[in-house]
């Protein structure tokens, strides 16, 4: 059964989410990639904060495709980008931040599974490359900030309608898909190993 | 006529043609891959992918948002006088803002966008030069996903076909879910350092139904193809069947004393594309027809 979910998401709610399950987003997203992890965390070292306020809010690893039609810029293609570039990044901006979840491909590594069971939140896991489908899930753009660091690095403020099929990845209680998928591919090296006769 | 501004429309159309509909073999790998998977994750994964692949085709949309940086291989008759490198420039950067195409390429240390695609040394251009009449041009369009995955690996000649094979192994395993699986593996072997990063991505260029002409380096690549779908990675890593969707390899000799290896990621989302221009200005597709 898939669980439908809006931002700002309570962390009661985040909580009774588990790896696995199946969930469709609507309400405000925020993308935010490489230079919007590192720009967001600089600007409140300084003592400032960036434009918007992730709190209970979701992050989508994303760097869109967006076409100005008129004064209005329209969504072309938007899926997921590469997580683990924001493994080093993401344990401290869900601390000071505070996100209720993260949207993105290819899952993240411990220290963000840890900060995720700390802080209430989890990753959403959208299929990779699959920019038009996922398009399909954002009805408005909001707007953009930070437009200066380029189209795939700025916030893109994003208004999601059923936005999905999201697989909760990483819950909130310390559970990972893809730390299961990696424990049980190791298991299996030793038998592939040997069949490739370098044992 | 093969005029600049033909060359111009053409890569225009090529690319517009390649960012939105993948090649007839990666696309019957993937509803193979659908239809040999049993669990549900991969499958509804794979279901993901194959409705993406119908929605970008029927609204002519890039398939993926990231439509990466631009190679071009060309393949130059004799008595071309235009300037090919030129027109193609100019194609991708009106590509960028009529297909459109994200704009990826910038500055390496500043990080500076220019907004368009184009820069130092990109579009990136290869030649080749041949004694057919026309000219081809093929175009890689390759997202960052499964590029930053890909590695070379300098193996002594003692190690031979075995740390080839421990080495994709490894580094299949490394990149996980990352390079977005099904991936295609694309293998150099031999060459040089720089030679075998060449063949790598050349690999990518081949169909993935067609297997390497010589049998020992086709058996190779099935025999990998087979050992990396027994890992579970499967589709963007969350387990399943199909890590793979092939390994292609292409080799080239090399120093007695080295052994060279790299691999070069493909993600499920191949986008290449081949057009030829002929003499008398006729145009044909040889990827993407119709």
């Amino acid at each position: 059964m898939a669980i439908k979910l809006k931002t700002p998401i309570s962390e009661e709610d985040i909580r009774k989410l588990h790896a696995g399950d199946i969930v469709y987003l609507d309400g405000t997203v925020y993308t935010g990639r490489d230079e919007v992890h590192i720009h967001a965390l600089e600007a409140i070292e300084k003592g400032g904060k960036p434009p918007v306020d992730f709190e209970r809010m979701v992050v989508y690893h994303c760097g869109p495709i967006m076409k100005k039609v008129g004064e209005e810029w329209t969504l072309v293609a938007a899926g997921p980008t590469t997580s683990s570039r924001m493994n080093s990044l993401e344990p401290k901006f869900i601390e000071k931040f505070r996100p209720a979840g993260i949207i993105g491909k290819g899952g993240m590594s411990q220290p963000t599974v840890d900060a995720m069971k700390k802080f209430g939140a989890v990753y959403f896991a959208i299929t990779g490359g699959a920019a038009v489908l996922a398009a399909q899930g954002v009805k408005k753009v909001h707007g953009v900030h930070w437009f200066e660091l380029g189209m795939p690095e700025a916030i893109w403020v994003l208004e999601a309608e059923n936005l999905g099929p999201l697989t909760v990845g990483i819950d909130s209680h310390g559970n990972s898909l893809f730390a299961d998928v990696n424990k049980s591919v190791q298991g299996r090296l030793g038998k592939i190993r040997e069949k490739l006769g370098i044992a | 006529m093969i005029t600049e501004d033909l060359v111009r429309e053409v890569a225009l159309d090529l690319l517009r043609r390649t960012v939105t509909r993948l090649p007839a073999d990666v696309e019957k790998g993937l509803k193979d891959a659908f239809e040999s998977e049993t669990e549900e994750v991969p499958k509804m994964q794979l279901k993901a992918i194959l409705e993406n692949i119908k929605l970008a085709k029927d609204n002519v949309k890039p398939v993926c948002q990231d439509t990466g940086i631009t190679i071009f291989y060309v393949s130059m008759p004799t008595g071309v006088e235009i300037d090919v490198e030129k027109a193609i420039t100019e194609g991708v950067r009106q590509a960028t803002k009529e297909v459109p195409l994200r704009p990826n390429a910038v500055h390496p240390m500043t990080r500076k966008n220019p907004g368009d695609n184009v820069g130092l040394r990109m579009p990136y251009f290869n030649y080749k030069f041949w004694d057919r009449d026309y000219l081809e041009i093929t175009v890689m369009a390759k997202g960052a996903g499964s590029e930053n995955m890909s590695k070379l690996a300098m193996l002594t000649p003692s190690q031979g076909i075995k740390g080839i094979k421990e080495f994709v192994l490894n580094e299949v395993v490394r990149a996980s879910g990352n390079p977005c699986p099904p991936t295609i593996v694309g293998l150099g072997i031999g060459g040089s350092a720089d030679i075998s990063g060449k063949l790598a991505k050349e690999a990518l260029m081949r169909p993935i139904d067609q297997p390497n002409e010589d049998p020992e380096i086709a058996k190779l690549e099935k025999e990998l193809k087979e050992a990396l779908n027994e890992l579970g990675i499967g589709p963007m890593g969350l387990g399943g069947k199909t890590t793979v969707l092939g390994v292609n390899i292409e080799y080239a000799y090399c120093h007695t004393a080295s052994l060279p290896v790299s691999l070069n990621f493909q993600c499920w989302a191949a986008r290449r594309g081949t057009v030829q221009i002929h003499p008398d200005g006729t145009v044909k597709h040889i990827t993407h027809e119709g």
